[in-house]
């Protein structure tokens, strides 16, 4: 947290420059190093149980789990540390954005708009008429929460739009527009049946389970593509912290910055919402203990998605243990273990602080 | 009374007090009026209409005609629970607001609306608790606890009370770790599922006189002490440093504050379900009308929320008959349009 550990060498590259700064530097490379090693573990879990090292035999071989291993556990893992990444990117985008630590891609509309799209088709299709299942709803159900997380981003930015996109406003905007998705998601729940009620609500809660490659690669090119294009406005995202007068002065163009960021956010929080449910508190919480983690002074973007897929991972890993036989969706272990981790570190930012 | 006003403005000459002091009692007369109104539709509006002259004859002198029953046993606790609810949120919102200097802070964020849905849950599954004035008392000790332990939490390892953001993300973290712990028992048991798929909706339909009795106490002492709080909140809004050095006791307001906001969105959260968004809603509507002093800004907030949950639930009634909206879902559909239209109007009032 002191300042110097802040400040390293800078490497420069035309007209660019980065100052590498060595404690989120290390970071980032002790939570890569994490988020594989829980990728790993995930893989050992399954009807057959295997070892660390028959789990990488099976990836790289060609034995006889190689298909269970590829087909079956790696998409799932892979999807649960992916999603993690970006809904913590995308609340690590929106926290900057708004300027506020307690943003995160619901004030976009992204995350509610999805799940009341999903929860009302959920409802209608209720397994007493039939119900949708096989590739309907695995398909539909990711175009459902793509469709109605576009919906809900637009309709946010829309009404925040006006002559120009305040922080403050867009937070109020997006509040409105979240409470009416959130309360007629609630309604919807109490319209249909409760067995219903209960697959919905293990889609709100946000799942990995059966999750395929098909879940894994819109997901994963979304970061290919968005990580790089994010960094490289990381310099105007940080100076969006200032006011108005500043950004001008700095030659920043706020509206302009504003607007591509949260385009970013709202990708990438709309396609990991698709893929594994809007999973609880990774995209508010996975920046605020990555700022405390990297000694920053707003949430660093890289840092940021990598706990998340830390916590993701290890979250996965949890609900499909502790009470096996019996699987609990991922989104029910994020907060219990982020929740008492974030505490921790408040805690003992303000011990620091008063010695 | 403006005369020792703790705000950033300075105070401007006589001509200005009087102006100021015209445009608050035309406000004030003007939310009363909407709050009366409030209070006659509902006490009007419903399956079975009761005309003016009805209700007027069972307020005053029932005689036990089938509408003096429908209004006093039916509609006149139901509407006191509404305006006793309203009050409360609108309330604490502005005062967590006010505390937490955050415009997204609603008043359930120290985990009261989490505690009680929590222990409502547990209640249901272990206990077997079925109705409601059963798990009321429950959602008021989840609350109560999930509150206090925020505030401890807040308080660890740091002298001179929480600050704002600790607060807010101790809350925040408390409560997700609560819901999370929530919606695994909701998953694992059908009829804890079914009970708090409803409460979450919000309403203020079926509450009896009992609940009325119940929750009274409770709003009461919170509103003492939000009036209690309000001129130290003035003064923390000028900054913990400054507000130390008017003389004010900066843990002390944190903590009356942080009790009343417990009591009241505790009280309304136990009674009526997860309406808390309520009181995240109406201060930002309150706030263009009373300015920045707590003073005037927490009877606003109340007078709005009693209001707009009594339209909220009077329109319910009337637009899925023969059944009933719950008062949460038409308060999100009517109200929220409304939050978002004023946004755009004018110039957000900061925090």
């Amino acid at each position: 947290m002191t300042p110097s550990s802040a400040y390293g060498p800078a490497l420069r590259a035309g007209p660019t420059s980065w100052r590498l700064r060595p404690r989120p530097a290390l970071t980032a490379l002790v939570l890569l190093a994490a988020a594989v090693l829980l990728t790993g573990l995930g893989m050992r879990l399954g009807d057959i149980p295997m070892s660390l090292a028959e789990v990488a035999r099976a990836v790289v071989g060609d034995g006889p789990d190689h298909l269970v291993v590829m087909e079956l556990r790696l998409p799932r893992a892979l999807t649960g540390v992916l999603v993690g990444a970006a809904l913590a990117l995308a609340g690590a985008i929106t926290q900057a954005v708004a300027r506020n630590p307690l943003a995160s891609p619901d004030i976009l509309g992204v995350t509610p708009g999805a799940s009341v799209c999903v929860v009302a088709a959920i409802v209608a299709t209720s397994s007493a008429a039939g119900g949708a299942g096989g590739t309907l709803a695995s398909v539909g159900i990711p175009l459902l929460a793509l469709l109605g997380g576009g919906v809900g981003a637009l309709a946010v930015y829309a009404l925040a739009w006006r002559g120009g996109l305040d922080g403050y406003r867009l937070v109020l905007v997006g509040i409105g527009v979240s409470v009416v998705f959130t309360n007629v998601k609630y309604w919807l729940l109490t319209v249909g049946d409760v067995n219903d009620s209960g697959r919905a609500m293990v889609w709100i809660t946000g799942s990995l389970n059966g999750r395929g490659w098909e879940h894994v690669v819109p997901v994963a090119v979304a970061l290919a593509v968005l990580v790089p294009a994010t960094l490289v406005g990381t310099r105007s995202l940080g100076a969006l912290r200032f006011g108005e007068e500043t950004l001008t002065g700095l030659g920043v163009r706020p509206d302009l910055t504003r607007s591509l960021m949260i385009l970013a956010a709202v990708l990438l929080a709309a396609l990991a919402t698709a893929a594994a449910g809007p999973i609880t508190f990774v995209a508010l919480a996975a920046p605020q203990i990555a700022l405390r983690l990297a000694g920053a002074a707003q949430p660093p973007l890289v840092v940021s998605a990598l706990t998340g897929a830390v916590l993701t991972g290890a979250a996965d890993l949890v609900a499909r243990t502790a009470f096996s036989p019996v699987e609990l969706p991922v989104g029910v272990v994020t907060a219990v273990l982020g929740a008492p981790y974030l505490i921790y570190l408040l805690v003992r930012a303000r011990r620091k602080a008063r010695s | 009374m403006s005369t020792a006003t703790i705000t950033a403005r300075t105070p401007s000459p006589r001509r200005g007090s009087t102006v100021l002091r015209a445009r608050r009692s035309l406000v004030v007369s003007g939310l009363l009026a909407l709050l009366l109104v409030a209070v006659l539709l509902s006490l009007a509006v419903g399956a079975k209409p009761v005309p003016p002259g009805d209700v007027w004859h069972a307020l005053t002198g029932a005689t036990g005609t089938e509408n003096d029953i429908v209004v006093r046993s039916l509609r006149v606790p139901r509407t006191a629970v509404g305006v006793m609810a309203g009050i409360a949120l609108g309330v604490a919102g502005a005062l967590m607001q006010g505390h937490t200097r955050n415009p997204l802070a609603d008043p359930g964020l120290l985990g009261v609306t989490q505690g009680a849905a929590f222990t409502m849950a547990l209640a249901i599954m272990t206990l077997g608790v079925t109705g409601l004035y059963g798990y009321i008392w429950f959602g008021l000790a989840g609350a109560l606890a999930a509150s206090a332990g925020v505030f401890a939490l807040g308080m660890v390892g740091g002298p001179g009370g929480p600050t704002p953001l600790t607060l807010a993300l101790a809350g925040t973290a408390v409560s997700a770790f609560l819901y999370a712990l929530t919606s695994a028992l909701v998953l694992l048991d059908q009829q804890a599922m079914d009970v708090f798929r409803f409460w979450q909706t919000g309403s203020i339909a079926g509450r009896g006189a009992e609940t009325v009795v119940q929750v009274l106490p409770f709003v009461a002492v919170g509103l003492l002490l939000a009036l209690v709080n309000a001129p130290g909140l003035n003064a923390l809004a000028l900054g913990e440093d400054v507000a130390r050095s008017l003389g004010q006791n900066v843990a002390l307001t944190r903590a009356v504050g942080v009790c009343a906001i417990t009591l009241l969105t505790g009280a309304a959260v136990a009674a009526c379900g997860s309406l808390a968004f309520v009181g995240l809603m109406v201060p930002h509507l309150a706030r263009p009308l009373s300015g920045p002093d707590h003073r005037w800004l927490l009877p606003y907030s109340g007078m709005i929320g009693a209001a707009a949950l009594l339209l909220a639930d009077v329109a319910g009634r009337v637009v899925a008959r023969p059944g009933e909206l719950e008062a949460g879902v038409v308060l999100a559909l009517l109200g929220a349009p409304f939050f978002v239209a004023l946004v755009r109007r004018r110039k957000p009032v900061r925090l």
